[in-house]
């Protein structure tokens, strides 16, 4: 295949460009994806969790209808689009509808069909005090300045006292 | 100081050069990510919460079956340089030893036994990884399976119907499973065909880092590849592609060796020879020095070129001539220039021993 630039060189790279709602493929020698600042000489590996935030800026706008933060945690989606990482395994839940979109970009697939996993049952597991959860997640939601939370998860710790 | 002697196989049983197409792949190594219900992920967990998840997995470590003899280190409670040590060993991540920007995590540890390895709050709440010498997908990932299977039964992982193993980050859910093999590709590097290599193992949704991993710098022409995607493949899908691409790298390694060989024959073996003059007599040599010149003998050794050096030797070198080794041996923390003499004076006394 020749480079869709030149017309002339070998194309090596696969260029997927998003401009407004559309997606343009490039398939480009290396000395044109050079020029337009593609790495294609080794060097140090750009590290990917720069690629990934990027990801998360362009494909994320806050999205509508989902909780403003995490239940269980209290993260927002802001604090995700600033570190790319979740609070915890609820977050999966509650900011599911971005999420969903986000996976299908960063894997090109958003269903997982690897190993399925079923969690012993909690009468096989030592037992883990729930106060102590309840405590921990009262604390960070006081940090994030979610009172409304803070006052149900206090509640909810008189109740088992 | 951390005498790594304790540990069950030193840490070091990756490096004994067993194993398919051991003077190109040095090593293989599989993790899977896995967290636990009831907890915040590591990164936004409490102090409280870490030490609780590491007493709680500690418990289910006393039991396993899979990894008998293993040895907890608090890597929370170790001096920087025994941090450092561990990381050089291959045996933790950077961020787990807070060598990047952040500081060491309250309740990081490691379980390790031979050859397999649990990272304990990690970006996740445990890292499960095998380091095989060689190239060893289907045995290593046997391991893991095991031992995944074993823990999951005694503690509750975090997994979701439709994204599968929830992870910290959304690059790691669905199976948690990153493969990625240690490669050695100077053929490719010296005939200029790497770049076309390389490009193409991104465009087949596969990646490559340097030697240390995430953001590491290629030094010496050793590659780590990777599967990039985690989710909506199976594990065995997954660890079925990234072996027939390596496979083929591996092919295209060889080609390269040939027609080296065959185009250049004396320069190459020139500069070779050159490099292991260096190594045997040099008197201070830098990190990056020793690993470019490592290279050469290496591929000298591949080439036949040079015989009566082993490859295990050669992987031992790569480990132990690192700054926190050296300091290890020496019992004593070294500056740069004293590590760049005491490195010298190894590399140098383990090719004259065996030359013998």
């Amino acid at each position: 295949m020749v480079c869709d630039l030149c017309k002339n060189g070998d194309a090596v790279i696969q260029l997927t460009e998003i401009e407004g709602s559309g997606v343009r493929q490039l398939h480009l020698c290396e000395k044109c994806a050079a020029e337009r600042g593609v790495e294609t000489t080794i060097g140090a590996a750009k590290p990917q969790i720069n690629n990934f935030l990027q990801t998360i800026h362009e494909q994320m706008p806050g999205a509508k209808g989902e909780p403003v933060h995490c239940s269980f945690c209290s993260s927002t989606l802001a604090d995700f689009r600033a570190t790319g990482r979740l609070g915890c395994a609820h977050c999966y839940e509650a900011f599911e509808g971005s999420l969903r979109d986000l996976l299908r970009r960063v894997h090109g697939n958003s269903r997982h069909i690897g190993r399925r996993y079923v969690a012993p049952l909690p009468s096989e597991l030592p037992h883990v005090s729930n106060a102590t959860e309840l405590r921990d997640r009262l604390k960070r939601a006081i940090e994030a300045e979610q009172f409304e939370l803070a006052a149900d998860l206090r509640d909810k710790l008189r109740g088992m006292d | 100081m951390l005498d790594l002697t304790l540990l069950p196989d030193g840490g070091a049983s990756w490096l004994d050069a067993s194993g398919e197409h051991a003077d190109i792949v040095i090593s293989t190594r599989i993790r899977l990510a896995r967290n636990l219900e009831g907890y915040a992920f590591t990164p936004r967990a409490r102090d409280g919460e870490r030490l609780r998840i590491l007493t709680q997995v500690r418990e289910a470590f006393a039991g396993l079956q899979s990894i008998e003899d293993g040895v907890l280190l608090r890597v929370d409670e170790l001096p920087p340089e025994d941090r450092l040590l561990l990381h050089e060993r291959h045996v933790v991540s950077k961020e787990l030893a807070g060598l990047n920007e952040q500081p060491v995590r309250t309740g990081a540890a490691v379980y390790l036994s031979r050859g397999v390895g649990i990272m304990v709050n990690e970006e996740d709440h445990l890292r499960l990884q095998v380091l095989h010498s060689g190239f060893h997908v289907a045995d290593a990932f046997g391991v893991l399976e095991r031992l995944d299977a074993e823990l999951g039964n005694k503690v509750p992982y975090a997994f979701h119907s439709e994204f599968g193993y929830l992870t910290a980050c959304p690059t790691n859910v669905g199976t948690g499973l990153r493969a990625s093999v240690l490669i050695h590709l100077p053929g490719l590097v010296l005939t200029k065909e790497i770049g076309k290599v390389l490009a193409g193992l991104q465009q087949v949704g596969l990646t490559y880092r340097g030697m240390y991993g995430e953001g590491s710098e290629v030094v010496g022409n050793f590659f780590q590849i990777s599967n990039q995607t985690t989710l909506g493949r199976s594990e065995g899908e997954l660890l079925d592609y990234l072996v027939r691409v390596v496979t083929h790298v591996i092919e295209r390694e060889e080609e390269s060796r040939r027609v080296l060989l065959r185009d250049a024959g004396y320069i190459i073996e020139d500069k070779l020879w050159r490099a292991f003059g260096t190594l045997r007599y040099a008197r201070s040599l830098s990190f990056d020095e020793a690993m470019n010149y490592l290279s050469g003998v290496r591929l000298a050794v591949g080439l036949k070129l040079i015989s009566g050096l082993s490859v295990y030797t050669l992987n031992k070198l790569l480990i132990f001539s690192q700054l926190a080794h050296l300091g290890n041996s020496e019992g004593r923390a070294l500056t740069e220039s004293e590590a760049n003499v005491a490195r010298a004076r190894y590399v140098r006394e383990t090719l004259a021993r065996e030359a013998e």
